[in-house]
């Protein structure tokens, strides 16, 4: 068979034979995980147009109910998922400079700090089922801004913060075991600078969910922030 | 052919990276604190501001958007293009409703 000749001319073992190079294998690869970025922005945009649209219609409750969330857990996970991007983005930087055990360093660095992420993330889901703030049967804020008509619309702002933060974060968890799944071939050197498409290509995914949360912050929790 | 990989590969520099880094970090920072002064409908304008520069720092540098093809380039922008028009074609419905007729019981 071809494959075999090809090997013994020396071409690099990550090189699939379809390609002519692994510059054009790392850019289809690229490019394929850009179009999946492109449809995973527009899922996103779905529920960000929801807020836009009933943001506009109910302004003043949407900014009393952003009051109730934590600026500062949120933008200490700011902080961190940011932490995570500038982790990601040297693993690849480890590869591309082939030290191998940097690569796995990174990826147990950008694991940690996604998991305090999500760690900050479930403290602050069960604050607002402790202070009655989960939309259902026993949504009941004590803010006396969101009593009447304002409770019903309040629940609108909150099903869109579980919902944008919760497929944030179902994000996050996903991306975590992506980020396992590298350790052990990292470890066994199969990344390196020539080859390290996976690492790229999983380090765009995890920026892309920063980028979200980047927008997340301020719709979600500055909003109310100089309210009353 | 040998060697055609390694000409074009592009490594990004740690420096740059701790510089977008603290630049994240800063203008994380800004947003909290403006967000606290009222400036009426200018908190969203800075605050949309704020995100999209971030945005634009991490898609350029993080996601090496700055050194790849342009076909990648063109794919990313034209996913926040699409968005844009999901957004924009929304709100030229719901904000010109009251508009073009009377909303009956309002």
């Amino acid at each position: 068979m071809a494959s075999t000749t090809i090997d013994t001319h020396g071409h690099h073992p990550r090189l699939q034979h379809q390609f002519d190079s692994l510059e054009q294998q790392k850019e289809s690869s690229t490019l394929g995980m850009w179009m999946f970025l492109v449809t995973e922005i527009m899922f996103f945009g779905g529920l960000f147009t929801a807020y836009v649209v009933y943001r506009t219609k109910y302004p003043h409750v949407f900014s009393a109910a952003s009051h109730h969330l934590d600026v500062t857990l949120g933008g200490l996970n700011t902080a961190v998922l940011i932490g995570s991007s500038l982790t990601m983005a040297l693993a690849i930087w480890a590869a591309q400079v082939n030290k191998r055990k940097l690569i796995v360093v990174f990826l147990i660095a950008t694991m940690a700090l996604g998991l305090v992420f999500l760690g900050v993330k479930a403290k602050e889901y069960s604050d607002k089922f402790e202070h009655h703030l989960v939309p259902g049967a026993h949504f009941a804020p004590e803010d006396p801004h969101l009593q009447g008509p304002a409770q019903e619309q309040a629940q609108i702002f909150f099903s869109l913060y579980f919902m944008m933060t919760g497929l944030h974060a179902l994000h996050m968890i996903i991306g975590l075991g992506v980020l396992a799944a590298l350790i052990r071939p990292s470890w066994k050197g199969r990344f390196d600078a020539a080859y390290h498409t996976p690492l790229e290509c999983t380090g765009l995914y995890w920026h892309f969910v920063d980028i979200v949360w980047i927008f997340l912050f301020p719709l979600l929790y500055l909003l109310g922030a100089h309210a009353h | 052919m040998d060697h055609t990989d390694q000409h074009t590969q592009h490594v990004t520099s740690r420096k740059m990276y701790f510089g977008v880094f603290a630049a994240l970090l800063l203008l994380t920072l800004a947003t909290v604190l403006v967000a606290e002064v009222d400036l009426g409908v200018m908190n969203d304008v800075v605050a949309l501001g704020i995100a999209v520069t971030k945005a634009v720092l991490v898609l350029l540098f993080f996601m090496h958007v700055r050194y790849s093809t342009r076909l990648t380039a063109l794919t990313a922008v034209g996913g926040f293009l699409w968005l844009a028009i999901l957004i924009g074609i929304t709100l030229a419905d719901y904000l010109s409703r009251g508009a073009t007729m009377p909303v009956p019981g309002k």
